[in-house]
């Protein structure tokens, strides 16, 4: 648990670095560089402003970051969530969950089933609702991204949509909704005044086990009337 | 004193929910943390000959492989951590950890597994037919006290299994009371009919992720739970270390449904690979696992033969369950099915017989009504063929035998604290204009027919005896110590405002500590059985009832007189007749501190349980402690009934079902929070509408494989097929055994749902029942072409 700990392993295991992603999909085995060491990859990543916090949890764990994967893919790539500029180390078969949740510390997107059947992932890209578990990170490079974090103001006021959510009691469990909330945003954003069917439609993709429909659509109508009124 | 019970407020914990700040079992994250994969049986029951790990040890980056030998065995028919002799398909066979998922996945793939495939039942009345497969190598079916038993029927006993007639050889369990025989007699029409109730699974949409470490000798475990405090014992059982020594933490739980109640063994696989690698560890479970190892709801291959006088009252009732048990103990569904049948019908004799069937299927546990719900969509569609061929209401009859709070219950005709499912028909009747809806069943539009109909059910719903902890501190704020849980319902935050209440204390003023073993929990029942409204209640009444009492009793100290004098508003503790004679609130916890003894944790009650006294003991010295032990008065069970209404459109020419309108009605005695309620009436109906006509187990019969492990293969319902609007209401009527009037509901507000649902598509049939649930699209198309249904009488696990 200490930082020893993990730099051991590191050391431990990085004579023979190499990655690789899901069998059925794609697999990638960079090279290792005799010059890689992990002082040199600290000194990259402060030049290059890269998150490291979560690195070593998923993937490349074992793979020194590259500027290109054996596959020609830029490994090391710029992401813009929630308005700021991230610069972080991402695997050509990487999905935006992975990389929001396990390196980027946003870990408000969830993952209900890590195949795009539940929407608790839901985040918007360039304002339109996508299941970040079947997205890949590479391909949204230089699009903007927005996750449940990004929502509220800097002073702390919740997105109206989170608003209502609360006044209506919207959530139960809870862990749909972020997804719920992401998807009543870009809602919102497309259609200020929809009406209660076509919320549901919306809505749709996103499923509740507690079956909290009614209330999460009660919040979408109420921040659609306080959309129109602010 | 209800200042708050009733009362809409704003939950503690919903912000975070809106925010992504809630952070769920694989939302933490520590230094060095391993990642954790599991290898799972492919087979419904085999036998492990050997494993070979060698070359999954030798990939760079993995770390440990923990085997069935390396964890605490469990007993007899339990459910295994890592077992070498699995019983279902998805059963964990052994863990690895590597540095991340993906080697840990890949060193899954590179172990070369040899299994000896074992006989495998799927289908509990196979099992049970001479020389029929037994789903564990002991035996097909688990006698009560005994263990686990081979019980096989006899030829005969299957005769009049191809015409659909449940066979009924010998049972594991039986009661009855009441002169059955007689009962039958007294009939004017008896009902006599078989059925079938799918198994389905949970659904929880957070998958049961848990990550530990070890430090300074404490386990730290991260997991996904309903419950709080009730989880530390069987947890530290399944990692082999005291309670004391576990720190559990569950701020928050993604749904558990009943699947998450208590401890599970995956929870502790995580903790045991921490302790062999020394180094954290995080265990995501994924979607398909989460079918296979998530628990499930039983099914019932069962029997109901029901005699009803002209006046529709039930002489008798007499009920063979046959439930579908999964291969290890399961849960007592059978029981609390018949149960619910002497409490929501009160028939005048009953008799219940019943075995459960041992299947390679996914281990069963509690869901959401636990037999009852099944019960529900059993009984309530012969209810209103018994109210067709007597020509009286469905309603009516249901009213007719509705208990009162003077009825009984169950096998030993027990006594109840509460009932009020009358008041709850004749609310619903009013409400949703039965008498005017009721004019147009059947009525057809095109390929679109009109169904109505009405549900109820019943779930017992309240427990005593736990203890309670508040807490005022120097600076004057109330903390009340929950040891509940927080699966969802803002019920531990609704049943803390009863402390506030008694305390005359602001809410705004009050913290909730919960979520964290190591905050100083108290004794608590899980969040479970719908029970917390009733019996939080309780606990945080008789905590802030010690508190008031030594509140009152250092005010006397300070300012003469005797406890008996003083009175609190305020947040502070006045004289009687003299209120400018007071002592704030913060300045009664600073004299607690100095007169030390049981005002501030020194001593503690006898009676309190040892997870408390441990509490109190971090706590000492800090405040004003109210600790007790919930004695209040509880005679017999806390019913928690419901009855729901809807209204149906069924397309005959493709089976689509579109829900015009629902209204859920509760008897929950006083309603803590209206607007949770609402959200729990019209939820528990959405669960409800997928038990009635989607979710179900299928199964592959020749290798045992299931075909339900995704969403869209086992369907609970979306937004698209429930309505975007229902309606909701209470009866509201205290119960008297409770400090504020406060009873359960979760549970049959599920039940009540599905068999209205499954009612009304009766009655859009013109009363055809199917006396099978779910009731899926092709079958209501074959019912109304008057085709055959593709599956046999009694068949399990159909499409």
């Amino acid at each position: 648990m200490s930082d020893t700990d993990t730099f051991e392993a590191a050391q431990t295991t990085s004579a023979s670095a190499h990655a690789v992603s899901d069998s059925d999909t794609v697999v990638i085995r960079p090279e290792t560089t005799p010059e890689w060491s992990r002082r040199n990859f600290i000194k990259g990543v402060i030049a290059s402003g890269v998150t490291v916090s979560g690195a070593v949890y998923f993937g490349p764990a074992l793979a020194p970051p590259q500027p290109l994967s054996a596959q020609g893919v830029p490994r090391l790539i710029t992401l813009n969530v929630n308005g700021q500029t991230r610069r972080v180390d991402v695997l050509p078969g990487e999905t935006l969950a992975m990389t929001l949740r396990y390196k980027l510390g946003l870990t408000g997107t969830k993952l209900g089933c890590d195949r795009g059947e539940c929407g608790a992932c839901t985040v918007l890209i360039s304002g339109t609702t996508h299941y970040s578990c079947s997205t890949l990170t590479q391909r949204v490079r230089d699009r903007k991204i927005t996750t449940v974090e990004g929502l509220e103001s800097p002073d702390g006021n919740l997105h109206p949509v989170q608003q209502a959510f609360v006044d209506e009691l919207g959530p139960q469990c809870g862990f749909c909704t972020p997804g719920q909330v992401m998807s009543a945003v870009a809602l919102l954003e497309a259609n200020p005044k929809p009406t209660r069917a076509e919320a549901r439609v919306a809505m749709s993709g996103n499923l509740c086990r507690c079956g909290a429909y009614d209330h999460y659509l009660n919040g979408v109508m109420r921040a659609a009337g306080e959309s129109q009124n602010g | 004193m209800a200042d708050l019970i009733g009362r809409d407020f704003t939950p503690p914990d919903i912000r975070a929910k809106v925010t992504g700040r809630a952070k769920y079992a694989e939302d933490f994250r520590a230094d060095g943390m391993l990642f954790c994969r599991l290898l799972k049986s492919p087979m419904p029951h085999a036998r492990v000959r050997t494993i070979d790990t060698a070359e999954a040890l030798s990939m760079d980056g993995v770390i440990a492989i923990l085997t069935a030998d390396e964890v605490p065995k469990q007993q007899g028919p339990a459910n295994n951590i890592l077992t070498n002799e699995p019983h279902f398909v998805g059963e964990p066979i052994l863990a690895v950890a590597a540095v991340d998922e993906t080697t840990a996945q890949n060193a899954i793939e590179a172990i070369k597994l040899d299994l000896e495939p074992l006989p495998f039942c799927l289908d509990p009345l196979e099992s049970l037919k001479p020389g029929g497969p037994n789903a564990r190598t002991d035996g097909n079916t688990i006698v009560p006290r005994e263990g686990v038993k081979e019980i096989k029927w006899k030829s005969e006993d299957f005769i009049a299994t191809d015409e659909g007639k449940l066979p009924m050889g010998e049972p594991t369990t039986e009661w009855s009371y009441g002169d059955l025989e007689q009962g039958f007699a007294e009939a004017a029409l008896i009902v006599d009919e078989s059925f079938v109730t799918a198994s389905h699974s949970h659904h929880s949409m957070e998958p049961r992720t848990a990550m530990a470490y070890w430090q300074n000798g404490k386990c730290y475990v991260h997991g996904s739970s309903q419950s709080q405090a009730i989880v530390l014992p069987g947890l530290a059982n399944y990692i082999g270390i005291e309670p004391e020594d576990l720190v559990y933490i569950a701020e928050y739980c993604g749904g558990g449904f009943g699947s998450k109640g208590g401890a599970y063994p995956t929870m502790a696989i995580p903790a045991h690979m921490s302790k062999k690698t020394g180094r954290p560890v995080l265990m995501r479970i994924s979607r398909a696992e989460e079918y296979f190892l998530g628990s499930a709801r039983p099914g019932f291959q069962g029997h109901l033969k029901i005699g009803f006088r002209e006046d529709g009252r039930m002489t008798a009732a007499d009920l063979y369950i046959v439930q579908e048990n999964g291969p290890n103990s399961g849960f007592g569904d059978m029981g609390s099915a018949a149960g619910a049948v002497s409490i929501v019908y009160t028939p005048h004799a009953m008799r219940f017989r019943g075995i459960s069937v041992l299947t390679n299927t996914p281990p069963r546990g509690a869901q959401r009504g636990p037999g009852q719900n099944q019960m529900a969509t059993a009984i309530e569609p012969l209810l209103d063929k018994a109210a067709q061929e007597l020509g009286i209401d469905r309603v009516a009859i249901r009213r007719i035998n509705a208990p009162d709070s003077n009825s009984r219950y169950g096998a030993n005709q027990g006594p109840i604290t509460s009932a009020h499912l009358r008041e709850a028909l004749d609310i619903g009747a009013n409400q949703f204009g039965w008498a005017e809806r009721s004019t147009r069943s059947g009525q057809r539009t095109g390929s679109k027919v009109i169904g109505i109909g009405v549900g109820q059910a019943f779930h017992s719903a309240g427990s005593s005896g736990f203890d309670g902890l508040v807490r005022i501190t120097p600076d004057g704020k109330l903390h009340v110590h929950t040891g509940v849980g927080n699966l969802g319902t803002y019920s531990y935050a609704a049943t803390s405002r009863v402390a506030a209440d008694v305390l005359k204390h602001r809410w705004e003023n009050t913290v909730l500590v919960r979520g964290n073993s190591s905050h100083h929990l108290p004794w608590n029942n899980g969040q479970f059985g719908s029970n917390t409204s009733f019996t939080m209640t309780r606990t945080n009444y008789a905590a802030a009832m010690d508190a008031l009492q030594k509140l009152k009793e250092l005010a006397a100290i300070e300012l003469g007189g005797e406890a008996n004098d003083y009175d609190v508003a305020n947040e502070t503790v006045f004289r009687r007749g003299n209120p400018s004679r007071y002592i704030t609130y913060a300045q009664a916890a600073q004299q607690a501190i100095k007169v030390q003894g049981a005002y501030s944790g020194y001593e503690t009650p006898d009676e309190i349980n040892s997870m408390t006294r441990r509490a109190v003991e971090g706590l000492v010295g800090t405040g004003l402690i109210g600790v007790a032990r919930d004695n209040l008065e509880r005679r017999g069970t806390v019913p928690a009934l419901a009855a729901g209404f809807i209204e149906i459109e069924i397309d005959v020419e493709t089976g689509r079902i579109e829900i015009l309108d629902y209204l859920g009605v509760a008897d929950c005695g006083t309603v803590l929070h209206p607007q949770s309620l609402a959200n729990q009436i019209k939820g528990g109906a959405v669960m409800g509408f997928g038990m009635a006509c989607t979710e179900r187990h299928i199964y592959d019969s020749k290798w045992g494989l299931p075909g339900g492990v995704g969403f869209y293969q086992a369907k609970p319902p979306s937004y698209v097929d429930v309505p975007s609007e229902m309606d909701w209401a209470a009866v509201g009527i205290p119960d008297p055994q409770n400090p504020v009037g406060a009873k359960g509901i979760g549970e049959p507000l599920m039940g009540c749902a599905a068999a209205a649902l499954l009612c009304a598509i009766s009655d859009a049939l013109g009363g055809h029942y199917f006396n099978r649930t779910p009731v899926v699209p092709d079958m209501i198309v074959n019912a109304f072409m008057g085709q055959e249904q593709s599956h046999r009488p009694l068949q399990v696990n159909t499409q």
